[in-house]
């Protein structure tokens, strides 16, 4: 069908699209590879030295306080890190952490200045909007590409493919969260005379703060999601059994890895959701 | 002195302004140009002047452009045409950066549904607009205590808006208001939401308080009582168009069209005028520094045949008559106390007339309306007779 027209070279053009940018901004993409790549790693390696049972107590007290002195997140979190020590998967589990908390600091300070953008000029809104629906269709295997032609393998490209993949929410529900302020209550910061950072900075951000919550609850459960895919390109971590039990078949083994990155998950969504529900 | 002259202000809605405007010159209605060209027109040409110290209402049905023409005010919503002056000062053509000091320095607003901040405490609310002047922490939160003490709240200042009743809510937002000190407020439909004793006691606080601020207040309401009750002044809008302005009295007794004959006809003047609408600027004598002299001249300067009598405070004493008091000059009796009658008729400034009707018959001197111990004004029985029917002298600004 439609012979007459040629086969249209989309993916050489992609190619090479990829390539000039690699060429152009290796000034940038080698840095960040390199001194951001070596950060990260000192810093999985920091929390992979602390002794386990200190992060453990941490973790625990943390959830007793934060979910308003009730022992069930906490009763949990112990439990669930102990059988991952027992596992022998402490260093991945910190490995992931680490991935996990980079990936969804940047998607927060990317997403949230792109948010309040979105959320002060329809024109902004108009155009963002699409790429953010563009960013959460494409299969998530499909910035792995990008990530390790800029950044060939490792935590750094895992980081960028998350940081696509994961931003979205934090940004929909930032600008959400702007939009939704009651009419009067930005009349009244304008009629007192605020400026636009006063009236941003005093209602609209604390009036936003669970809506963006909730966003970026949405962001770190996205990026952990990323972990396994991003064990792919080499990224270490808890996704890493995950993978080669995949390649040999071995159930018992994945399984194991499975429930690991479920107790994280938990453990974090919970964490996040209760800053955002506490009121 | 005018401290508002709003000239030709206008507002249309939509993206067919010029043709609106154009059609609006051509003397179409709201409707027609909604039909015409897809705009709404919310304001509509309108003019007027506020006083220093007025308190001036906006009255009007619902969708009359209020709201719309009270935002003209301070620029929320951007005026199509016209000029609003404040000092001297068009508002409409200002920049952003004076705007924002107009607004920070003249004009407050008190909304409707209170506009408080929830996450903020009932202080940190009250001391909103110091803040973002810039003042020091300090002196604004003195400043906004003062402002919250005047309305009554001056010990909430630690909580937050959901944990108090809507009245005490909107006491912080007039708080909030009065805090950076304003020559203007405007107040949109601020006790609307309230249920209606509290709004009675809402307008009584803001008349005191006004009694004492000398504040000009621009006060929005589709509610004729209320109207009424605070107003020196009302503008009454129509499809966003002024038409009649005139002291409530002005608007009760000579409506300017059918369309304001309905508005007020409903209206039992009985009901909805008190002893504040009817009362006159009494003559009294000071009992600390005067004597029967003085009362026997005063009284026959005015013609009077009773006079009352206050201390330095303006707080009611009694009243002395004038045959009493020439009795007490033959006798060279110097002290006022001596010839001193207490049996005082007294009403305070919110009772009905209704209710006075039954006094004024048997009473042989004028009725004192008092607020307190302090006396406001006389009530004399030809003047209530004219204001019941509806026509003669009448005054509300004693
Ligand atoms: N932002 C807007 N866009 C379009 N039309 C508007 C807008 N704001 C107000 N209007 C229209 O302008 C007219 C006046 O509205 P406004 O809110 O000023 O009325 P109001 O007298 O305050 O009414 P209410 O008593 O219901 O508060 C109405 O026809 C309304 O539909
Ligand atoms: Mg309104």
């Amino acid at each position: 069908m439609f012979d007459f027209i040629p086969e249209i070279p989309v993916a050489d053009w992609v190619d090479d699209l990829t390539d000039w940018i690699v060429e152009t901004f290796a000034f940038i993409f080698d840095p960040l590879k390199n001194e951001f790549g070596d950060f990260i790693e000192w810093i999985a390696d920091m929390l992979g030295a602390v002794p386990p049972f200190i992060i453990m107590l941490l973790v625990v007290v943390g959830a007793f306080f934060i979910t308003g002195k009730k022992f069930g997140l906490a009763a949990f979190s112990l439990v669930g890190l102990i059988f991952i020590e027992n596992q022998g998967l402490w260093i991945e589990l910190m490995s992931t952490f680490t991935l996990v908390l980079m990936a969804s600091l940047l998607s927060v300070i990317v997403g949230v200045p792109v948010g309040i953008l979105m959320s002060k000029s329809k024109v902004a809104e108009a155009i963002i909007l699409p790429i953010l629906d563009f960013m959460q269709t494409m299969p998530a295997f499909v910035y792995l590409i990008p990530a390790v032609a800029f950044f060939s393998i490792g935590m750094v490209p895992g980081i960028f493919a998350s940081l696509i993949f994961a931003t979205p929410p934090t940004v929909r529900f930032t600008n959400l969260g702007i939009r939704q302020v009651s009419t009067e209550l930005k009349e009244a910061a304008e009629a007192f005379g605020s400026t636009g950072a006063q009236k941003l900075f005093k209602l609209e951000l604390p009036m936003a703060k669970g809506t963006i919550m909730a966003g970026i609850n949405q962001t770190v459960m996205l990026a952990l999601s990323m972990v396994v895919i991003a064990s792919m390109i080499g990224a270490p971590g808890l996704g890493n059994p995950v993978v080669s039990a995949l390649q040999r078949a071995q159930a018992g083994a994945g399984f194991v890895a499975g429930i690991s990155i479920v107790i994280l998950a938990i453990i974090m969504d919970r964490y996040t959701q209760s800053i955002y529900k506490k009121k | 002195m005018p401290v508002i002259e709003v000239k030709g202000l206008s507002k249309v809605f939509g993206k067919n302004v010029k043709d609106s405007l154009k059609l609006l010159d051509e003397g179409k209605k709201k409707e027609e140009i909604l039909q015409a060209t897809g705009d709404t027109v919310g304001v509509n040409r309108v003019s007027f002047e506020v006083n220093q110290g007025e308190v001036f209402v906006i009255m009007g049905l619902s969708g009359s452009g209020k709201s719309t023409l009270i935002r003209l005010i301070n620029r929320l919503i951007e005026p199509t045409e016209g000029s609003v002056m404040v000092d001297g000062e068009d508002l409409a053509q200002m920049d952003k950066e004076n705007l924002r000091r107009v607004r920070r320095e003249k004009l407050s607003m008190v909304f409707q549904n209170f506009g408080l901040f929830p996450f903020r405490t009932i202080l940190e609310n009250a001391e909103y607009g110091l803040e973002v002047q810039g003042i020091e922490k300090e002196e604004r939160a003195k400043k906004a205590k003062e402002a919250l003490e005047m309305v009554g709240l001056g010990s909430y200042v630690e909580q937050y808006p959901n944990q108090l009743s809507g009245g005490m809510q909107q006491r912080v937002g007039l708080a909030r208001a009065l805090a950076n000190d304003p020559e203007i407020l405007l107040m949109d439909e601020a006790f609307s939401a309230l249920d209606p004793l509290i709004r009675k006691d809402m307008q009584d606080e803001l008349l005191e308080l006004q009694d004492s601020m000398h504040k000009t207040i621009i006060f929005i309401t589709h509610d004729l009582d209320e109207a009424l009750r605070i107003g020196d002044r009302i503008a009454l809008m129509k499809d966003g168009s002024i038409v009649q302005i005139g002291t409530p009295e002005e608007i009760l007794t000579n409506p300017a069209d059918e369309y304001v004959e309905r508005f007020v006809e409903d209206v039992d003047r009985s009901k909805v005028l008190t002893a504040s609408h009817i009362m006159h600027r009494p003559e009294t004598v000071n009992i600390e520094k005067h004597g029967p002299r003085v009362a026997l001249e005063r009284m026959r300067e005015e013609g009077l045949s009773s006079i009352y009598v206050v201390d330095g405070h303006r707080n009611l004493k009694g009243y002395v008559t004038a045959d009493d008091a020439s009795d007490a000059r033959k006798k060279e009796i110097k002290d006022l106390n001596e010839i001193l009658r207490t049996d005082v008729p007294k009403v305070p400034l919110d009772k009905p007339m209704q209710e006075i009707i039954e006094m004024i018959y048997d009473t042989p001197v004028p009725i004192a309306v008092v607020d307190g111990e302090k006396l406001k004004g006389i009530i004399i029985r030809g003047s209530f007779l004219a204001a019941l029917a509806g026509e003669g002298e009448v005054k509300s600004d004693v």
